[in-house]
């Protein structure tokens, strides 16, 4: 999960990282609020969870409260690269002397952690790391290790800040660390990380981005969840534990593993290229490798309730959970489904294959459930699919 | 031979006493493998599944002689179970258990680093191995498929199942889920090295998903060391950016880590790579019939 700046900087305070006062406003009266309240000059900042803010002209600096009240009403309700802006932060404005960059964050490819720091922090750190790679010093950190003040002070040098930022960085750096472990995060990132003209070294942005495997141990981080920018698809699924994700389609999808559900998305796609409309898939829905009937009805029901939904495919490989199985589990939830008042009426393809395959086809066969379709295998039925969702359209 | 797990295999559980652990010990034990104990600290001295159950790994190796561990306890329990195999110096231990947060992970890994690496870790967040006829350690439903003499390594479970099932005719001496975790044990490079050396395996099929570089470097690996055909599959071309599709590693970021990225690694190194699983299917069974 990522955060919002201002969610990142009240989580960077409360491990006594330096950040600049600030209060975040929904609406115009709320930013003239805030700038009264802070005094003198502020910057109003448009609060999404994508960078690029600044250039796309969503942080600006104001004045005074009126000034403050017209950049806002600039910025809130501007889409940034697929982002509406619906709250500021609006901050008192620092007096920079110097920018860096710091983050800490998961390198995959060397299963460690990493320190990335550099003197030529803002805007431009990409274009710096591009085009000037030693610019950007990058130290890994062991996980049984960590960081202390001393290795704190390592990497700040390497980075190749001043010596009169240093003690202030490596400080930085040491609390930085603490969030980076303690909130299981998988990124922390101050850019710019400023020298300010009083000599303090403080965090001027914050980007952090949690570990939701965590979340058994990390029950605040709850609170943090973008409920209003939630799918409302997605919001009921999570509530009934179906691991779903909504796409822009028409071809609904319910699969066992994720591996095979990414790969059932590809393949309707595909087949979708053929046929006019070109229907590609509406969801991702994993429902994992027991497929009884309750959870097969609630993924038919979170795929029926999406209006753009035009057909159904079924892609489940029966391995642990045989064929068999998987099909009295569908005709199961079709009867649920139907005691319920919420009857299948989409057109439902099902492939089927594994483990008594033969036997889970011929009990759906018998069960002559309306508009259900078997085929045999993944990429014919997904044409079939694609194909109703054509026509249905 | 098969790579990493064979016939002689002994398994031991460690979480064997709850609702996963027993179901796949039985499993395990109905396809055939040695499954020879238990691990569950508060209930040593009982017999569950008809098997000895032990307080530590330790005490279950120096018992039993075991030398693979299947790990399904669950995930806030997981960092202090791999770091017990490790203690014990088991040589394979693999880590089922989905859910594992990333900094307990990257702490085992950088523990085993420490200790020398002589546990092999394979997952988290896997189905785990499988050599059909010699043994099954983890959740691969054995009756899939058959011996022969292709190896596959995989970040999916299901599509593991898939392409087992597709070639079962052909048969397979090892099928590997890595997992889709951001770090994980036992990398498709490890895999892919393992499959070069055995003289039974033939010819490889690799499966990868969006997020991370792995494919990339496994193409990399394949150009310089690998000289048996290599038929691969990725997941997820269609997939959006910044969207989790339900492994926490399968996550596209800007232009890293794509499915077309990878595709174009792996073919520029001579592998062929199939449209979908079928077609990856086709592609393995033209190599093997052409042999």
């Amino acid at each position: 999960m990522d955060l919002f700046e201002h969610q990142a900087k009240e989580l960077f305070a409360d491990y006594g990282i330096p950040v600049p006062r600030g209060i975040v406003a929904h609406t115009v009266e709320e930013v003239r609020a805030a700038a009264e309240e802070l005094t003198g000059r502020v910057v109003v900042k448009a609060q999404v969870k994508t960078g690029g803010r600044g250039k796309a002209g969503g942080v600006k600096v104001a004045d005074d409260a009126a000034d403050a009240v017209e950049k806002a009403n600039a910025i809130l309700g501007m889409d940034i690269k697929g982002h509406t802006v619906h709250k500021v932060l609006v901050e008192e404005a620092s007096a920079i002397a110097e920018e860096y960059y710091f983050s800490f964050l998961l390198d995959r490819a060397n299963r460690t952690f990493l320190a990335i720091c550099s003197a030529a922090g803002g805007m431009d750190i990409e274009e710096v790391a591009h085009s000037t790679p030693e610019k950007v010093a990058k130290v890994p950190v062991s996980a049984l290790t960590g960081i202390d003040r001393d290795k704190a002070r390592e990497i700040a040098v390497a980075g190749g800040l001043p010596e009169k930022a240093l003690d202030g960085a490596a400080e930085l750096i040491e609390k930085l660390w603490c969030c980076f472990v303690d909130e299981d995060a998988t990124l922390v990132e101050v850019n710019p990380m400023i020298l300010s003209a009083d000599g303090q070294v403080k965090a001027l942005d914050g980007k952090v981005t949690l570990d939701d495997n965590a979340s058994f141990r990390q029950p605040e981080h709850e609170a943090y969840a973008d409920k209003a920018a939630e799918d409302p698809l997605e919001a009921k699924a999570k509530e009934k534990d179906l691991n779903y994700v909504k796409l822009d389609g028409d071809v609904g999808i319910i699969g066992n593993g994720a591996g095979l559900v990414m790969s059932t998305l590809d393949v309707v796609a595909y087949a979708g290229e053929s046929f006019p409309g070109k229907p590609s898939p509406a969801n991702f829905l994993d429902i994992g490798g027991g497929a009884s009937a309750e959870v097969m009805a609630a993924g038919l029901e979170i795929i029926m309730s999406d209006p753009s939904v035009k057909s159904i495919f079924v892609n489940v490989f029966g391995g642990i959970t045989a064929c068999d199985a998987v099909a009295n589990g569908i005709v199961a939830a079709f009867k649920l489904l139907e005691s319920r008042g919420e009857a299948v009426t989409h057109p439902l393809v099902v492939r089927l294959d594994g483990n008594n395959a033969q036997l889970g086809r011929q009990i759906l066969a018998d069960a002559a459930l309306p508009r259900v379709e078997l085929v045999d295998t993944m990429d014919d039925a997904a044409k079939r699919a694609a194909e109703l969702a054509a026509v249905g359209a | 031979m098969a790579i990493w797990l064979t016939e002689n295999s002994k398994i031991i559980v460690q979480g064997m006493t709850g609702a996963e652990g027993t179901k796949h010990t039985r499993r395990m034990l109905a396809s055939g493998a040695k499954v020879v104990g238990g691990v569950n600290a508060r209930k040593a001295g009982i017999t569950h599944e008809g098997l000895p159950v032990f307080g530590t790994v330790k005490e279950a190796m120096e018992q039993t002689g075991a030398d693979v561990s299947v790990v399904f306890v669950p995930p806030a329990a997981t960092k202090a179970a791999v770091k017990e195999a490790i203690d014990a110096e088991i040589p394979l231990c693999v880590v089922i258990t989905e859910g594992v947060p990333v900094h307990d992970s990257t702490e085992f890994w950088a523990y085993a680093t420490a200790k020398g690496n002589k546990t092999r870790i394979i997952g988290p967040n896997c189905p785990g191995i499988a050599s059909p006829g010699a043994s099954n350690a983890g959740i691969i439903p054995a009756d899939i498929t058959t011996k022969g003499r292709i190896g596959l390594v995989s970040k999916s479970g299901t599509l593991t199942y898939q392409l087992m099932y597709e070639l079962r005719d052909i048969g397979f001496t090892t099928a590997v889920g890595i997992g889709g975790d951001p770090v994980i044990g036992t990398t498709h490079i490890d895999a892919l090295q393992a499959f070069q050396d055995d003289p039974d395996t033939d010819a490889i099929v690799m499966i990868g998903e969006i997020g991370g570089d792995a494919e990339e470097r496994a193409a990399a690996y394949i150009e310089q060391h690998v000289t048996k055909p290599v038929v691969a599959y990725v997941a997820g071309f269609t997939a959006p950016e910044g969207k989790t599709m339900g492994h926490a590693g399968a996550i596209v970021s800007g232009s890293a880590g794509t499915a077309q990225a990878k595709k174009e690694a792996l073919e520029k190194v001579g592998v062929r790579v199939g449209k979908t699983p079928s077609e990856t299917a086709r592609l393995m069974r033209e190599i093997m019939q052409s042999r």
